[in-house]
């Protein structure tokens, strides 16, 4: 036994008590889809975990229209201060039942329960605390005196922070007074279908939160619905694009957070262990199924041999497998589709000529799993430094001169992420300036808080979600129509 | 005994030249009641491409100038659009057939409409940026950030605005540090023409302000889908043209502004509407 061996230490399922189906959550209740039903999966064992309503276009009109009837008898008529009230109760039950809902998600999604209790629930927990507090200070959101909730919002999230990113579009949407019908990702409806059963726990009143699960094409139809006012989506950039075209004429209002190829830039001159720490937590964070990961590695040439090195050695220290390990680093990849998108792009990365390594865990028999992989020698043409692969692969490419970084970095049309590590101020501060990104981290990756906006420049989407900007996309100005997307 | 004038040669404004068409294209421009005014330069779609490359090039410097110094060169238009009030009062007075008392009026706000940017250039970051106490060793600021070059249709009213609607258009977009191209409005773009002779005497560099005329119908579907024009503002597209023309601005996910009923009022809004919010964490340690 060398000293990275360990006992097994699985977090217990016995918490759970997940019911054999579930319907879809409309006007408070949980009622049977009229669509088909699937199943969900845990990516890690194959194994079938519950059946879920798929919701036709008739279920998106019912939740729409329970949406809008308590939008227009209920929550529209509570005064600021009780709408805050109801979700300071969602935050605390949240709390209170963080580590089943930190397992549920860990099985679902396959990601490690390190995260999902230590990231995840204590953020979704912290996302409903901030826009509570928002509820009854509207006027203090820069939008004038008197700002206006937009009505029903319709929320598409995705599967790789499933619950927390209910949290980023239910609690502002909920603060500024609109009511919600959300779709979560289909391999990954668990937590969502449990966060209904706490809009019942938290007394919420029914039709103020809708829940309805299925595929792409329910999502399309809740998209497609006339009597939405506003589309939250979380996903792919070719989705947004067709969301976008779909919402073209109408005065629908819309945030997209879409895809992202992050540059993490690291001088010669960094806290080299912290950056290689920093590079890992960039890419390796949730296998790498992150919108604003690290894809991308922009290194000084001079300490590229170096750095290389040392994070070869520290990749090859991760334990990959069971996600219910508390030891575990990395977890699976949530689905087959996604983890035949990885493989095919990896596959693309060898056969363009760059330089694949990939460190020599063993990957479990069952469920979809992909190891820690970095490329060197690669082109800024290389289909591996251009899209995203939404997958544990880090491409890595070198720079001379900051002006030399801030190119490479820049030359992608996505806009979402980028990490600059240095110990000279003034040139990180020049960074953050000259990087065409909405988040910037210098001297830290992927951190994230209800306080601070996140969203991308160009085609990593439109809006901020967090902060006082994410409760402004979901008001409008009295005196004005703020029009626009 | 009169004398006998000396009409101007109307052409396009592009990178800080003043070129005709490239198609070779003009389009008559009249009164209301269809006298003769000028032949106007027909912008065509290599036109507009060349004021998108001009717009980009500019993009770096106008972005990378000082907000202060934005602020100073907005107030600089002002300053000279004053000082030639009267030959925008005479030429909006024939091509729009309205009053002069209309005519002086619209052109006394447009000048106050840069002036009113003008002052905000410095400001408006305070405003639409913010400090963010998140939970950790973090100093998190959000700012906004120009987002690029943006393409402006300009509002396309009957009623008399033509000056306005150019103003109320561009100064906003400039304030922020985009670059912009304007397309004027159809009818009566004499205007708008003659601004870029302001624009090009009082100290906006070259490319940062770029004005098109001609038939909108064939110049804003190109900037629609164009891939490096990063915002869309439809004030002046009509409620037929402007869906398809944010369809194809999906496809680049462009920020679109809508059109609009009215002369858009200077505003905050006008300004964020084509900023992106940049949130940065810096990590704090004394070590």
């Amino acid at each position: 036994m060398t000293f990275l061996d360990y006992a097994p230490a699985p977090e217990s399922t016995a918490i759970l008590d997940i019911k054999p189906s579930y319907g879809l959550f409309i006007g408070g209740e949980f009622v049977d889809a009229r669509g088909d039903s699937f199943a969900t999966i845990s990516p890690s064992t194959e194994e079938h975990i519950t059946t879920v309503g798929e919701a036709n276009a008739a279920d998106v009109d019912r939740a729409v229209k329970a949406a809008r009837l308590a939008y227009d008898k209920t929550w529209s008529k509570l005064s600021g201060s009780e709408r805050g009230k109801y979700l300071f109760r969602i935050a605390r039950i949240i709390q209170e039942r963080s580590r089943e809902l930190a397992v549920a998600e860990t099985i679902d999604n396959g990601k490690p329960i390190r995260e999902t209790r230590d990231v995840d629930m204590p953020l979704v927990a912290a996302w409903f605390f901030y826009y509570a507090g928002w509820a009854d200070k509207l006027e203090y959101a820069g939008l004038g005196p008197k700002p206006q909730a937009l009505g029903v919002a319709a929320q598409i999230v995705p599967w790789n922070f499933p619950l927390l990113m209910l949290a980023w579009k239910i609690a502002p949407a909920l603060a500024a007074g609109n009511t919600v019908v959300l779709k979560p990702a289909e391999t990954t409806p668990l937590t969502a279908l449990l966060f209904a059963e706490i809009c019942q726990q938290a007394g919420l009143p029914e039709g103020v939160v809708n829940i309805i699960t299925g595929a792409g094409g329910t999502g399309a139809s809740l998209v497609a619905h006339p009597g939405i006012n506003k589309v939250a989506f979380t996903g792919s950039t070719p989705v947004g694009r067709s969301i976008a075209a779909s919402l073209a004429g109408t005065d629908v209002r819309a945030t997209l957070e879409l895809g992202g190829k992050g540059a993490n830039i690291v001088f010669d001159d960094a806290a080299i262990d912290q950056a290689i720490e920093g590079i890992v937590s960039g890419i390796f964070f949730n296998q790498g199924h992150v919108c604003c990961a690290g894809s991308r590695l922009l290194v000084q040439e001079n300490i590229h041999d170096d750095v290389l090195h040392r994070l070869q050695r520290r990749l090859q220290t991760l334990r990959l497998g069971d996600p219910l390990d508390k030891n575990t680093d990395i977890g699976a990849v949530n689905s087959k589709a996604q983890l035949e998108r990885i493989s095919a792009l990896v596959d693309a990365g060898e056969a363009e000529g760059a330089t694949r390594w990939s460190s020599d865990c063993v990957l479990p028999a069952k469920g979809f799993w992909f190891q820690p992989t970095v490329f060197t020698n690669v082109h800024t043409s290389h289909r591996v430094a251009q899209e995203e692969i939404f997958g544990p692969v880090l491409s890595m490419m070198t720079f001379r001169t900051p002006e030399e970084a801030i190119a490479k970095a820049n030359n992608t049309p996505y806009g979402l992420s980028a990490g600059i590590w240095t110990e000279k101020a003034s040139r990180m501060l020049a960074m953050a300036n000259a990087l065409r990104a909405g988040v910037i981290w210098a001297n830290t990756f992927n951190k994230f808080d209800p306080a601070s906006p996140f969203g991308g420049y160009q085609e990593s989407g439109y809006g901020r979600e967090g902060g006082r900007h994410g409760l402004a996309a979901y008001l409008e100005a009295s005196d004005q129509k703020a029009g626009g997307r | 005994m009169s004398r006998l004038t000396i009409p101007k040669t109307y052409k396009l404004f592009i990178g800080g030249k003043f070129p005709r068409s490239e198609s070779g294209h003009t389009f008559e421009v009249s009164t209301p009641k269809g006298e003769f005014l000028a032949n106007a330069a027909a912008a065509s779609r290599k036109d507009a491409r060349d004021a998108v490359v001009a717009a980009r090039g500019a993009f770096p410097g106008w972005s990378g100038a000082t907000a202060y110094n934005r602020g100073q060169v907005l107030y600089r238009v002002a300053e000279v659009l004053e000082g030639r009030a009267e030959q925008f009062v005479e030429e909006i007075r024939q091509s729009e057939g309205v009053s002069v008392r209309a005519a002086r009026a619209q052109v006394e706000n447009s000048i106050d409409t840069w002036v009113w940017y003008a002052g905000f250039a410095d400001k408006y970051a305070q405003v639409a940026g913010n400090g963010n106490p998140v939970s950790g060793p973090y100093f998190n600021l959000s700012t906004p950030d120009p987002m690029g070059v943006v393409v402006a249709l300009c509002p396309q009213g009957s009623n008399g605005q033509s000056l306005l609607g150019l103003s109320a258009s561009v100064a906003p977009i400039v304030a922020s540090g985009n670059t912009v191209v304007a397309v004027s409005h159809a009818s009566q773009p004499l205007s708008a023409i003659s601004a870029a002779e302001v624009f090009a005497t009082s100290d906006v560099p070259g490319g940062v302000i770029n004005v098109l005329t001609g038939n909108p119908a064939g110049i804003m579907p190109w900037m629609a889908s164009h891939a490096d024009v990063n915002g869309l503002d439809l004030a002046g597209a009509d409620q037929v043209s402007a869906p398809d023309w944010e369809k194809a601005a999906a496809q680049t996910l462009k920020r679109v502004q809508g059109p609009s009923h009215e002369i858009p009022a200077p505003s905050l809004h006008r300004i964020t509407a084509f900023v992106e919010t940049k949130t940065v964490w810096h990590t704090q340690a004394l070590g």
